[in-house]
């Protein structure tokens, strides 16, 4: 396929979650507005890592394993992913204890 | 039209679809399991892209874990469509109208940045393998992956400690 093609796939699901993000109150989907932008990039860097794989084949590369790093990143960032999410979802049980509510609008006590 | 595209597009539009679902729900339950459609599409294009092990850790980390802990934890505040905080339609919109001008201007951005031979091979080539991945991981990238043993330990220890009644 060609990468054009990705690229946009990628960007709509980043916006999406960006919209989310913008117009959503609980904050849980915020979260998992977040966890969307991530697989978005995630989608990205296989895409690329196959383009540059392709490209490395064709500039006359043997060993075909030009292209790795790019799905490793990906591994990494779904390690990160899960330890954030993790600690994410302990810090939105806590603030609903304390304030009964996961509605972002009343965490503004910084603003006075 | 052969067989990759139609499935490329309909992954693609799945993804979309189910993402723009995940936003527009009003019950979060909804969200999550929209949210977890969305996942197995894209697992869909990883597996077309031959990124085997990605897909199927996608599958398992995210569609299996993270989301039954925010399925979890739904269920557990008793969130519902009565209980949902919403905002003014005109914070919706100006939202809405935020995310389609960065989804134009980096679609335009890009546009000119990459030719029409750039492909990314379909359906072949090894890297995505988990013997090829796994030979990398456990040479090149080996103190990267033993940090984030250390990584997790600590969300772990962070997670009880802020989970914990005080």
């Amino acid at each position: 396929m060609p990468i054009f093609s990705y690229i946009v796939l990628s960007i709509a699901l980043f916006s999406i979650g960006i919209v989310g993000v913008l117009t959503r109150r609980n904050a849980i989907i915020i979260f998992m507005s977040i966890e969307l932008m991530l697989n978005a990039v995630n989608l990205m860097l296989v895409a690329f890592s196959k383009m540059h794989q392709n490209a490395a084949i064709l500039a006359g590369d043997v060993s075909g394993t030009a292209g790795m790093d790019g799905q490793l990143f990906v591994f990494f960032i779904m390690v990160v992913a899960a330890a954030e999410v993790s600690v994410g979802l302990a810090i939105i049980v806590m603030m609903y204890r304390n304030i009964h509510s996961v509605d972002v609008n009343f965490l503004n006590r910084l603003k006075h | 039209m052969n067989i990759i595209q139609i499935l490329f597009w309909f992954l693609s539009v799945l993804a979309i679809f189910s993402a723009l679902m995940v936003i527009t729900s009003k019950n979060p339950i909804y969200s999550v399991l929209w949210l977890i459609a969305t996942f197995f599409a894209i697992s869909g294009h990883y597996i077309m892209l031959n990124a085997q092990f990605l897909a199927i850790v996608n599958i398992i980390v995210y569609a299996g874990a993270i989301m039954v802990l925010f399925l979890f934890v739904i269920m557990l505040m008793n969130l519902n469509k009565e209980t949902e905080p919403q905002k003014s339609r005109w914070l919706k919109i100006a939202g809405a109208l935020a995310g389609g001008c960065l989804l134009l201007v980096l679609v335009a951005a890009l546009k000119n940045s990459v030719t029409k031979e750039q492909f990314a091979t379909v359906n072949e080539g090894s890297i995505g393998l988990i013997k090829n991945l796994g030979k990398e991981l456990f040479t090149t990238y080996v103190v990267p992956f033993e940090i984030s043993s250390v990584l997790f330990l600590s969300a772990m220890v962070g997670a009880v400690v802020i989970g914990k009644k005080e």
